[in-house]
């Protein structure tokens, strides 16, 4: 039998594992877009927090943060709910871990938007002022576009580290495809195989996105002239 | 607050009373690791950039399958996979070596980071200006020579920046340790919190002390590129 009867169990793990992958990244990409804005602002209420965010949580252990926010979440909303005299509301494991993995990758993109954004040479933003663009248009026309030429690069990494670091959200209990894998190994003593299993469903994961990156960069440097030695 | 850190200051620093723990268990984690890690990736980074594909292939292969997947699952692995085979429990030289969590972890934290550091080296090696290679030529040296003396030293040099990184990434990465029952600060940090429920503040505190060890290998590494990339900085006048 395919994988003596565990395979649908794993490849639902798998989806699990996706579907906490991309929900985190869209989290962390609007956080790093927020926070790169912030970083780059030139009021310090704003620039303060946003250095104090990204210096706090790159420099503290994924797996820390992820233990520490999923459980205080809890907590502090049952502390909130307590106060407010309502019932008891139960947080989805599932959003807790889309919650704090796009909280702590929010701080990479940061980083990786702020240094994509002053690439973009300041001519082409007065370019857009001078003919008459809204701050919003010369965002969404020039800035983002080109911006996103320079991020791509920082994006991919990130992502192949965001997904590789949802295999800790098994120590926190969520039924992802390392959570599952040790599950089927133990009941069936095959704990080798079955964990060489899960490394084998990362590898095809992680070899799919670099194809997909390749793709996407290739297309954003659309019109970058090349020069040949 | 006062009482966590009155009843686990010790054990989060360097003992439990019975065994090392904390901060010290994971710096020597950090330490063997990096060092193993170390001493395999510069023969194998000149091995990843051999003409030769039968030397580099299987390096390439390697690097490829320790950068792709989670180093949880290595750990796994190498923790509760590798014991888990008949051949380990048969030979006694095996069945003692993974007995022990810390030797899994080490191995494992070892193959994982030798992996990244390899990459690192071998794209040093390769932007080495060609210039240097064509000197050391020019001297008469041989290429061992040429490798030892010009390539392998410029190299390292030039590498330190990301080499860093890693090394910080690595430090952070040691936190799976405990899953294979290393005590080190985050296991201490989950005890204080299963005997006291504080949760905020037991693992707060773990990662108030990573943050500190990052900083002092985050000024480390400044003044050792201050001292070794002191020819690549810009001109200050």
């Amino acid at each position: 039998m395919f994988l003596e009867g565990y395979g649908p169990l794993l490849l639902q793990g798998t989806k699990v594992t996706l579907q906490l992958s991309v929900l985190s990244l869209l989290v962390s990409f609007v956080i790093g877009l927020i926070g790169a804005g912030a970083k780059l602002s030139s009021n310090w209420l704003l620039r303060g927090p946003a250095t104090v965010y990204t210096t706090l949580i790159r420099g503290v252990p994924d797996l820390v943060l992820m233990l520490l926010m999923f459980y205080s979440l809890q907590i502090w909303l049952n502390d909130f709910t307590e106060w407010q005299q309502m019932d008891q509301i139960d947080i989805d494991p599932f959003v807790a871990g889309v919650i704090t993995i796009g909280f702590i990758y929010g701080a990479y993109f940061t980083e990786t938007f702020r240094g994509a954004f002053m690439s973009v040479p300041k001519g082409q933003i007065e370019a857009g002022f001078a003919y008459g663009m809204s701050r919003w248009q010369v965002f969404h026309r020039i800035l983002f576009p080109q911006m996103m030429r320079f991020a791509l690069p920082g994006i991919g990494n990130n992502w192949q580290v965001l997904l590789k670091s949802t295999a800790l959200v098994s120590i926190i209990g969520l039924a992802d495809v390392v959570k599952l894998s040790q599950d089927a190994g133990k009941s069936t003593f095959r704990m080798f195989f079955f964990t060489l299993v899960a490394g084998f469903i990362y590898l095809m994961l992680t070899t799919i996105s670099n194809g997909v990156l390749k793709w996407l960069e290739h297309r954003y440097s659309a019109g970058v002239r090349s020069a040949d030695l | 607050m006062i009482d966590l850190i009155h009843d686990y200051w010790r054990a989060f620093l360097w003992s439990d009373n019975t065994h090392w723990s904390g901060v010290a268990i994971t710096m020597w984690l950090l330490v063997s690791s990096i060092g193993l890690g170390f001493i395999f990736s510069i023969p194998l980074a000149v091995a990843r950039v051999s003409k030769n594909k039968f030397i580099a292939w299987p390096v390439w292969f390697y690097t490829y399958v320790f950068r792709g997947t989670p180093l949880y699952v290595q750990l796994l692995l190498f923790y509760s996979g590798i014991y888990s085979l008949d051949v380990v429990h048969d030979i006694h030289a095996l069945n003692t070596f993974f007995r022990e969590g810390i030797n899994c972890t080490i191995l494992a934290f070892a193959l994982n980071t030798c992996a990244y550091t390899t990459e690192i080296f071998a794209g040093a090696i390769k932007a080495t200006p060609y210039g240097e290679i064509e000197a050391a030529k020019a001297y008469g040296m041989s290429r061992f020579t040429a490798l030892r003396r010009v390539i392998i030293p410029s190299a390292l040099r030039r590498a330190l920046p990301a080499y860093s990184n890693e090394v910080i990434l690595m430090l952070h990465a040691t936190t799976v340790a405990f899953t294979a029952t290393v005590p080190d600060i985050l296991k201490v940090a989950r005890d204080a919190n299963a005997a006291t429920y504080k949760t905020f503040q037991a693992y707060g505190i773990a990662a108030l002390l990573y943050l500190s060890i990052t900083f002092v290998l985050v000024w480390l590494f400044r003044r050792a590129e201050a001292r070794w990339l002191a020819h690549l900085q810009p001109r200050k006048h």
